[in-house]
């Protein structure tokens, strides 16, 4: 089978567990045991090939540019672990099956388990270093699932988050060791990057790469000191942390070191990096594993101590230590996973874990017993079991490895590892099993079923089997697997029981009785241990995490705590400073423009403009007085452009000014009337200075623009050459609205509108829920006027009100050639429309409406856009325009321009956007109005009709009132 | 000429007024055809895509104008890919909205969509930076609009402070056009290419200033720090499907840096290597900010709003390398945050509508219907916005690495900042999905929901669309390299729209002087009334 379908096959399956449990916990296990099975099957079938010395790829193109391709391998190396990783998860399937419970979402279990072996099996069959770095992170993402899989407690939790943080911060690292020793190499496939020992090994970069990948390694195999994550992630179900802790997740590491290893292993800093932190690991792990309570803790820690000592063998370099290393994977998979399964047993059976409230269960359960007792044995280096023969390869390494020229400090100390390793091995079977059988068991225990024994069972013959007669079991697997480690030519020697009386022996011998005699003396030394204070990991590691949460949201929250005044002085000061940075490292030469005469006229407006400014700022507190002097501001920049020649402008902006303000005087009605100052003065003179400084640089820009010509001719001067030959009208500023930069205008149109809409859902939502009772009992602040409606203003308003619109469309029809157009007819109209609500009432003037503006609005985009389309029936682009003279007798003749209907468009959306905007504010009005008065509001005939069949839920609200009204049939104004 | 082109604007122009016209009242016409026109917009902008790959840019000249005297439109493969990519979101938003029943929330849903949609597709496609500022109103106020929709008041008074601090960029980017047009005399973006590059070394103070004010509007729409404090607020409070199509918002300020910076103030032209000086602290700070504000968000919603601002800084990483390979980095992470900040958005908002009164706050509350598919989709877009593998963030970040070769502050930057992001949402997944087990025994009953097929198929085809993109990640980074280097040979869009164009405008003027000859005759020898002048300055 191809390897990549190999490493597909787990993924592909994942999901048939999560979807077959809903027909029974059994299906979901078998589903998941055929999808292993097979995967297994297809890799085994490449194993005779592979021990011939072949290697099976299969590559498919991915990323090539980037070097991430989709390259499988199979090795030795990735044999011996493609199978380990199947062979083992085919063994937690089954035992699994019966470990856990009817209430245990079994499907999920069974779903990531998959996913987890599937990118552990992507792993050891990788070809490519970034695509390694892929299943590499999905291990850590899988096994955060796995880990946390019991969401309801809070060590799962933790746990998981733990492992996913220490694998994590590894997998970042790698991802940068990766990518430089890819750069290294000049390609991210392994089987070249094995091919560029002397080019890595010469270049700068080495180093940091080499600890960067390493960081990856130690992390994910719990190499001192980050090996304080592993022991959490046992809060896993048992099952996973056999799986994790033997064969799986933290084997990845080894897995990496071993698979480079012929090009970053043999130099200096390779053995005193690697080697030395093994050494140490192995140590640390085993002494913490003597004095652990809970048997999953003291196995974690085992397995932490055996994974360094894995480390050690591959750190120093050398082809026996590599040999020894591979035998060592092997003999500690099939060893360990038996241990977490009994103890599993033990854990489901008894109901605890504690070491302290069991003994004596080698009567109760005598199948778990022996099984325990043999794979633990094996643990601690027993002859006759596969674990006494590699430890012997180990120590028969370290015992002629020179420590900075020093002899005997590796041996001493893996012997002392050794004999701790023994101890807690002995200590499990003796403090588990032997002694009295207590009568204060949590659960009276008893040997499970054979389902549930069988998975350690076999790997318990296998340590037998292994132990006895190593080269037989093992000894093809060993030398491909150990070959591929070297990197080719290897010369193994045939592993055998007997080597005769070597100082590796006496080594053993030592670890073995020392042993037993610290067992012996475990309650004192626990009482010595206990007294001593030791960091306790899981608690610098929460503190620490804390701090950074802690620290985190501090500072996210001081810095966006929600002041609009804080953001916007940021923004000045940004745009400020980035101003002056930007002009002060330019150049700019002399102004080129003289300065135009000051006459009386301008300098009257200037002054008045800057009273004017000023007053706002002095009393910015009364909003009303804020909003008159404000529009001060605007009539002198509309009398600004009169004065500058510019009609148009003028007009819109007068006309703009007028709809503003009025727009603005009746929002102000519901609002305060005074601004409370809410900063202390320091901040406000601060805030002043920053004002201040704004308005200063605006104003330099502006002159430093205004004292300088265009360095090129403009697009305007083409504007006025051809705005009546090409677009017929005389009105440049109309022509470049309507025709040159219509589309400009087709969006601004639409922008209106969509204000007005925006206006509209607003004031609905106003209309509802607290906003609503809020209306309803708001009372005016001010004193009100005697007459609402005073008759002058009435009569005046109606009429003025056919002058104005006969006005509006005066300017509309001129506009192409002179001043107006359709936007300030809109305008006018409009305005008329507004003095007619002004002077009579809300309701009256609504009463009197027939059209819905929400149609205007619609209406004028329509008109607009239909305009523009019409131009693409001639194959013209979008808005091309056409004009042409016609004469109807008895008119003179007149000019007919197709930008007359995109004006139109113009005119109605604003008309229709300034109704809608003011309809908006006049329903809150009257809303406010039926609290104050009693008053029964006619239906606006429009908003009377629900949304047919369904009624928003929070229009639903307004929609009751308005049924109510309707079903009242007042049709009383206000 | 391609009448396409001006298609994605002009589709939802029409159907937005249809829809305010004729089916105000009636919400299940309004669906279908919101959904049709989406449906018909990514139709149109894949048909524009596959278009725009084959060749040089494409120019659509409004009015039948040449540029600069009016307004064109050029589809080239970056304005291709951005269009593509808002329909394809707004496709998704809509779907979730009605699957979610959002859209029934308020007013004018549907239309206000359309215009959205028509707002960010004509910022994509116009060649004119007046234009440009035009399209950001329009796209501006609609998303206002859909903000504040279904109104409340935490909603509103964040809209308040969205609509405020945007008004206050748009001022800023007239300030910036002000500048512009008043040293080089044009607004086309292909004409001021052509102009600011032959301006004289001596004269760049200005040109310099106006580049910088329109860096920082752009800023203020990418949310890049220090102008990123509108965002927070505004994603929280905004309804979900709302906040997700502000996933490609942020994505316009990004578009506009990476099309005027190279197009109209290319590194090393005239304004020598402005750009790249300021955005490269500003990515590193968004990175750094928007991470730890994932890590310290208290709020799911937050903590998702808070990634985005990170994924910015990240895309402009590469982005402010102004080199081609760093660019198709750029672009397919970009591609990448899109959907993945916008399927976190749509599964924040489905757990959201299900813990009731927490909301998103990082308490634990009982365990919500559909706890297991939700949690399963907040894992994947996590696992897609830290960039961990195997999906397109980390094969984008991998690459935004590869493009960045040798500057260890950013590498060491983007790493760190991807450890801060999995802690961060490890903590929140896990209180939010996990420990709702923990609280009030070991297995509180799931209240029932309401079957929301339609919610779930939407946020689930966000999460489809990026495996697709991790899939094809080969395919689809050879085409954003392809655009990359469109980008960086700016002639080819210059010559697209200037070539020729002054002639073609003369031709035009001649040829109509015959007509207005025999115009001016028949009138009896009247000339045409003297024009008015737009008084410069």
């Amino acid at each position: 089978m191809s390897p990549a379908l190999i490493a597909a096959l787990p993924f592909l399956g994942s999901l048939l567990p999560a979807l077959l449990i809903r027909t029974g916990r059994s299906h979901a296990a078998i589903s998941a045991g055929v999808i292993s099975g097979l995967a297994l099957l297809g890799l085994l079938l490449n194993a005779p090939a592979i021990l011939r010395g072949e290697v099976i790829t299969a590559r498919f193109d991915w990323l090539p540019w980037l070097g991430l391709n989709a390259n499988f391998m199979i090795d030795g190396l990735g044999l011996l672990f493609a199978s380990l990783i199947l062979g083992i998860g085919l063994l937690i399937i089954l035992y699994a099956r019966f470990y856990l419970s009817k209430d245990d979402p079994v499907g999920q279990f069974y779903t990531y388990l998959l996913l987890f072996q599937g990118a552990m099996v992507g792993i050891v069959l990788s070809d490519n270093i970034l695509l390694l770095l892929i299943f590499w992170e999905l291990t850590s993402l899988s096994s955060f699932l796995l880990i946390g899989y019991w969401k309801h407690l809070p060590e799962g939790r933790q746990g998981a988050r733990m492992a996913l943080t220490v694998t994590g911060l590894g997998g970042l690292s790698m991802i940068a060791g990766m990518l430089i020793l890819g750069n290294i190499a000049g390609s991210y496939d392994i089987s070249a990057i094995l091919q560029s020992k002397e080019a890595i090994q010469a270049s700068p970069y080495y180093l940091p790469a080499l600890i960067l990948i390493l960081g990856g390694a130690f992390t994910k195999s719990a190499q001192f000191p980050f090996h304080f994550w592993l022991p959490h992630a046992m809060a896993a179900p048992t099952p996973v942390s056999a799986y994790l802790h033997s064969a799986t997740m933290v084997k990845a590491g080894l897995f990496l070191m071993a698979r480079l290893w012929p090009v970053l292993s043999g130099t200096p800093e390779w053995f005193y990096i690697v080697a030395t932190t093994g050494l140490v690991t192995m140590l640390v792990g085993a002494k913490i594993a003597i004095f652990k309570d809970d048997l999953k803790a003291l196995l974690a820690f085992s397995t932490v101590s055996h994974l360094g000592l894995i480390t050690f063998l591959l750190g120093l370099g050398t082809e026996a230590g590599a040999v020894a290393a591979v035998f060592h994977i092997i003999n500690h998979a099939t060893f360990k996973a038996a241990l977490f399964m009994s103890a599993g047993i033990v854990d489901h059976e008894t109901h605890t874990r504690d070491i302290k409230r069991l003994g004596g269960l080698r009567h109760l359960m005598p199948v778990t017993f022996t099984i325990a007792t043999v794979a633990a044995l094996s643990m601690a280096g027993i002859p006759l079991l596969n674990g006494f023969l590699s430890k012997e390869m180990m120590l028969e390494e370290a015992s002629h490895t020179l420590w900075a020229g020093n002899g005997w400090i590796v041996p001493a100390l893996a012997a002392i590892a050794a004999l701790f390793s023994a101890t807690y091995s002995f200590r499990y079977i003796a403090h588990a099993f032997l002694g009295p059988v207590r009568d204060d068991y949590p659960h009276k225990p008893h040997d499970p079923g054979f389902g549930m024994w069988a998975a350690p069972a076999f790997l318990v013959v296998l340590v037998v089997a292994i132990g006895i007669m190593p080269m037989t079991f093992a000894g093809p697997i060993l030398e491909a697997a150990a070959n591929a480690v070297v990197g080719g030519g290897l010369h193994m020697h045939p592993v055998k029981l007997w080597h005769g009386f070597t100082p590796a022996l006496w080594m053993s011998v030592f670890a073995v009785v020392g042993g037993l005699v610290v067992l012996g003396q475990h309650r004192r030394l626990e009482a010595l241990w206990l007294a001593t204070p030791r960091p306790e990991a899981k608690a610098v590691f929460d503190a620490l995490v804390g701090a950074c949460v802690r620290g985190a949201t501090r500072f996210t929250s001081a810095l966006h705590n929600g002041s609009m005044a804080r953001y916007l002085l940021i923004f000045v000061l940004a745009a400020l400073a980035a101003g002056i940075w930007a002009w002060t490292t330019g150049e700019q030469g002399p102004p080129t423009r003289a300065m135009l005469p000051i006459t009386p006229v301008a300098a009257a407006a200037w002054v008045t403009l800057l009273v004017a400014t000023g007053c706002v700022v002095a009393y910015h507190r009364n909003r009303l007085l804020a909003l008159v002097l404000i529009s001060i501001v605007g009539l002198i920049v509309s009398l600004s452009f009169v004065y500058l020649s510019a009609p148009d402008l003028a007009l819109t902006q007068i006309s703009v000014e007028v709809v503003t303000a009025v727009l603005m005087l009746l929002a102000l009605n519901f609002l305060p009337k005074i601004t409370q100052p809410e900063t202390r003065l320091i901040k406000r003179r601060f805030d002043a200075l920053v004002a201040v400084a704004g308005g200063l640089g605006t104003g330099l820009l502006i002159y430093a623009l205004m004292v300088r010509d265009f360095a090129f001719p403009t697009m305007s001067e083409y504007h006025l050459a051809n705005s009546y030959k090409l677009g017929g009208g005389t009105n440049v500023v109309n022509v470049i609205l309507v025709d040159f930069r219509g589309y400009d205008t087709f969006g601004e149109v639409i922008v209106l509108g969509i204000a007005a809409l925006v206006i509209f859902a607003l004031t609905e939502a106003l209309l509802t829920g607290a906003s609503s009772r809020k209306l309803i009992a708001w009372r005016p602040d001010v004193a009100r006027a005697g007459d609402k409606h005073p008759l002058m203003l009435l009569v005046a308003t109606r009429v003025m009100m056919p002058i104005a619109l006969m006005m509006a469309v005066f300017i509309f029809l001129r506009g192409h050639n002179l001043p107006g157009g359709g936007f300030i007819a809109g305008l006018v109209a409009a305005i008329a429309l507004v003095m007619q609500y002004m002077a009579s009432g809300f309701a009256w003037t609504q009463a009197r409406q027939k059209v819905y503006y929400h149609v205007l609005i619609a209406l004028g985009v329509l008109a607009a856009g239909i305009t523009g389309i019409g131009a693409l029936f001639n194959g013209l682009p979008f808005l091309t325009s056409d004009f042409g003279y016609f004469r109807i007798p008895p008119f003179e003749k007149f000019e007919l321009a197709t930008a007359m209907g995109f004006d139109l468009g113009v005119f109605l959306g604003v008309v229709g956007s300034v109704m809608l905007a003011l309809g908006g504010l006049s329903r809150l009005a009257r809303r406010a109005a039926v609290g104050d008065e009693g008053f029964h509001v006619v239906a606006e005939k429009p908003e009377a009709r629900e949304m047919a069949g369904h009624v928003p839920r929070e229009v639903g609200l307004a929609g009751a009132m308005l049924r109510r009204q309707r079903k009242d049939g007042s049709e009383e104004g206000i | 000429m391609n009448h396409w082109i001006i298609a994605p604007v002009v589709l939802p122009a029409f159907l937005a007024p249809l829809i305010v016209l004729w089916m105000r009242y009636d919400l299940r016409t309004q669906r279908i055809f919101s959904v049709a026109g989406m449906v018909a917009l990514l139709a149109v902008t894949i048909k524009l895509m596959v278009d725009a790959s084959s060749g040089a840019p494409e120019v659509y000249r409004l009015g039948n104008w040449e540029a600069p005297f009016g307004i064109v439109l050029v589809l080239d493969r970056l304005s291709a890919l951005m269009l593509v990519l808002n329909a394809a979101l707004g496709l998704a938003v809509v779907l979730y909205a009605l699957g979610s029943g959002w859209d029934r929330r308020g007013w004018h849903f549907h239309s206000l969509m359309q215009f959205q949609m028509m707002g960010i597709n004509g910022a994509f496609l116009t060649g004119d930076a007046f234009n440009l500022f035009v399209f950001f109103e329009v796209l501006l106020i609609a998303s206002y609009g859909l903000m504040i929709h279904s109104g409340g008041e935490a909603r509103l008074k964040a809209g308040v402070q969205y609509v405020v601090y945007n008004l206050a960029g748009s001022t800023l980017f007239l300030f910036a056009l002000g500048t512009i047009y008043s040293v080089t005399g044009s607004l086309s973006m292909a004409d001021l290419a052509q102009k600011v590059a032959v301006m004289p070394a001596a004269e760049t103070g200005l040109i310099r200033v106006g580049a910088i004010l329109l860096m920082l509007v752009f800023a203020v729409k990418a949310a890049l720090v220090p102008l990123q404090f509108w965002l927070p607020a505004t994603y929280v409070n905004a309804p979900g499907p709302v906040a997700a199509l502000f996933a490609i918002m942020t994505k316009v300020g990004v578009y506009a840096i990476v099309r005027v910076y190279t197009l109209v103030f290319p590194e090393g032209g005239t304004i020598g290597g402005l750009a790249s000086e300021v955005l490269m602290p500003a990515a590193l700070l968004s990175l750094v900010i928007g991470m730890v504000g994932v890590l310290g968000a208290r709020d799911l919603g937050r903590l998702v709003a808070y990634s985005v601002i990170g994924s910015v800084g990240t895309m402009m990483l590469a982005f402010a390398q102004f080199d081609q390979a760093a660019t198709g980095a750029g672009l397919y992470y970009m591609v990448h945050s899109t959907f993945a900040a916008a399927a976190l958005f749509l599964v924040a908002d489905l757990a959201k509508e299900r813990r009731g009164a927490p909301g998103l706050a990082l308490i634990p509350a009982p365990p919500i219907a559909a706890n297991g598919l939700i949690a399963s989709m907040f894992f994947a877009g996590a696992i897609a916005m830290a960039g961990v593998p195997p999906l397109a963030g980390f094969l984008g970040k991998l690459m935004i690495l590869d493009g960045t070769r040798g500057q260890w502050l950013i590498w060491v930057t983007i790493l760190v900042t991807s450890l801060i992001a999995i802690v961060g949402f490890s903590r929140a997944g896990s209180i939010v999905f996990w420990k709702a087990y923990a609280t009030g025994g070991d297995r509180a009953p799931v209240p029932e929901a309401p079957s929301q097929g339609l919610a779930f198929t939407a946020a689930g085809g966000l999460l489809a669309v990026l495996a697709a993109l991790t899939v094809f990640a080969g395919p689809a980074s050879h085409w954003l390299q392809g655009t990359a280097a469109q980008i960086h040979h700016p002639q080819a869009y210059i010559d697209a729209v200037m070539e020729g164009a002054a002639e073609r405008a003369a031709n035009a003027t001649s040829g109509h002087d015959d007509h207005d000859a025999d115009e001016a005759a028949h009138e009896g020898g009247d000339a045409p009334p003297a024009a008015q002048s737009e008084t410069g300055h």
